[in-house]
């Protein structure tokens, strides 16, 4: 089976120049890679740097060491010594992302939001908004809210318009950062249900859910990010 | 990733004397590609904008522009004329303050319609229909066509200089602090129509702001300068999210949270 996504030997640690330049070691030797078609998990507890991993995955922080290695296109890029114009034509084409938070645009209408990664893609706006629609509705997301832009939604409706948003596109691989952390359970179902059809569809998924639930719904393993402690590996 | 950059810099300077406007400044942008310029008054972030948009020569270094015709072309080495040619037909220039940018004593429609003459658009109808839809893509009424810039508030004066600048077509738009000055709610609106318009136009843009909200919001990259020089580069969520350089730590510890 394809594996669209390889990480090796990965560290990640922050300076803080504000506070005399010390170094807060985040993560060191993270080695793991997602299969098409599964769905992974990162587990351990809060502060281990499961989002941090996340968001090297994304092009989003940057890296020290190690290599993550993405089919993209027809060839292989190694997403930490990517150029910025290379990570953005991997998100637009490659990886997709479900943040925790939506980062609300002034104006935007919430269908807008959701149908935007599709329309980067080149899809038809309107075809981009009828799909979107399709989510939101799927998602119990009133259709009276469609046109208004999400900054005064609740958490659980703001992240109902992120999840419509992150699932919309035929991303090969999806990463979720907690997305079901503020929904109700009947919401929650529906997210399990877009992830197994994301798995049928051959989508290699790599989430962070501190929801047991629907970890034992979708996980088909959990890789366990204490092994990856930067303090466990000798300087 | 074999298409071509629209324009090359490459160790770019700019001294005042002793003193350094910017110095050893290099990138690339490619079509479609908003840059932001962040940094505090006096990093030499306009210097660099004014010497890009060739308002200013550098002191030393090299910046290439790809013609319509795919040729790469030196900036400085270009005449005056070829360079005001540019500035008229393939770029925009959006300044902090629009009074810079527009003609107060005419019309709205005449300052739209100016540059389209400047272009060679010789047809009344035709210039004042091209006009009446860019006034209204940057949501002004029609029944301000006629009025001049003057009986405008801050926030349409600003959307008119913008229409002035995009009504040709242009592949590249500079823009300083273009939502400078301008109440939030207005500021808001406007960053939503220049959002619109660059993605839908697929322009390249090099924004010169202090403001890193704008900075989020309008560009998918992002340099800080400080003192001249570029401390830290890359993805603008990247610079943002995860910042490197103590200056640029400094800068994004100092955002007020709302």
């Amino acid at each position: 089976m394809a594996t669209p996504l390889v990480v090796s030997d990965v560290a990640k640690s922050f300076t803080m120049h504000l506070r005399d330049g010390i170094k807060l070691p985040v993560v060191a030797g993270v080695s793991f890679s997602i299969r098409s078609g599964e769905c992974a998990v990162l587990g351990g507890p809060s502060g281990a740097g499961k989002s941090s991993i996340l968001k090297m995955l994304y092009g989003n922080y940057a890296v020290d060491e190690g290599q993550i290695i993405v089919q993209h296109e027809d060839g292989l890029i190694d997403l930490a010594t990517a150029s910025p114009r290379t990570v953005l034509a991997v998100r637009r084409l490659t990886i997709g992302y479900v943040s925790q938070f939506l980062r609300t645009v002034p104006r935007v209408s919430a269908l807008d939001v959701v149908a935007e990664p599709l329309v980067e893609r080149g899809e038809d706006r309107d075809v981009a908004r009828s799909k979107g629609g399709a989510l939101l509705a799927q998602l119990n997301l009133p259709e009276k809210l469609w046109a208004l832009p999400p900054a005064t939604f609740s958490g659980g409706e703001q992240q109902r318009v992120n999840i419509a948003r992150g699932f919309i596109t035929e991303h090969p691989i999806l990463l979720l950062d907690e997305p079901t952390a503020s929904l109700d359970a009947r919401n929650r179902d529906v997210v399990i249900a877009l992830i197994a059809a994301k798995k049928a569809a051959g989508v290699a998924l790599l989430g962070i859910f501190h929801d047991h639930d629907v970890r034992e719904a979708v996980a088909d393993r959990v890789i366990d990010v204490t092994a990856f402690a930067a303090g466990k590996i000798a300087a | 990733m074999s298409d071509e950059p629209l324009l090359r810099v490459s160790a770019l300077s700019k001294f005042y004397g002793s003193r350094i406007g910017c110095e050893s400044v290099s990138f690339d942008l490619w079509p479609g590609e908003v840059l932001a310029v962040v940094g505090e008054s006096g990093s030499g972030k306009t210097t660099l904008l004014n010497c890009l948009s060739t308002r200013l020569l550098p002191s030393s270094g090299t910046a290439s522009y790809r013609m319509r015709d795919g040729q790469f072309r030196e900036l400085y080495r270009m005449s005056e004329a070829e360079r005001r040619f540019l500035m008229r037909t393939d770029w925009g220039f959006v300044h902090q303050n629009p009074a810079d940018g527009l003609r107060m004593t005419v019309s709205a429609g005449a300052n739209v319609g100016e540059r389209l003459m400047a272009v060679g658009d010789r047809h009344y109808g035709k210039i004042r229909a091209t006009a009446v839809d860019w006034l209204s893509r940057v949501e002004i009424d029609d029944d301000r066509i006629d009025d001049e810039p003057r009986a405008f508030s801050g926030g349409m004066r600003q959307r008119l200089q913008i229409a002035r600048n995009l009504v040709t077509g242009p592949r590249l738009v500079f823009m300083d602090e273009p939502t400078g000055g301008l109440d939030v709610s207005v500021q808001a609106r406007l960053l939503d129509l220049l959002r619109g318009l660059v993605t839908d136009l697929g322009l390249a843009a090099i924004v010169v702001t202090h403001d890193l909200a704008v900075a989020r919001l309008l560009s998918q990259r992002m340099m800080v300068m400080k003192d001249g020089r570029v401390v830290e580069s890359g993805l603008t969520d990247r610079v943002l999210d995860d910042p490197r350089a103590p200056y640029t730590q400094l800068l994004v510890s100092s955002i007020l949270q709302v």
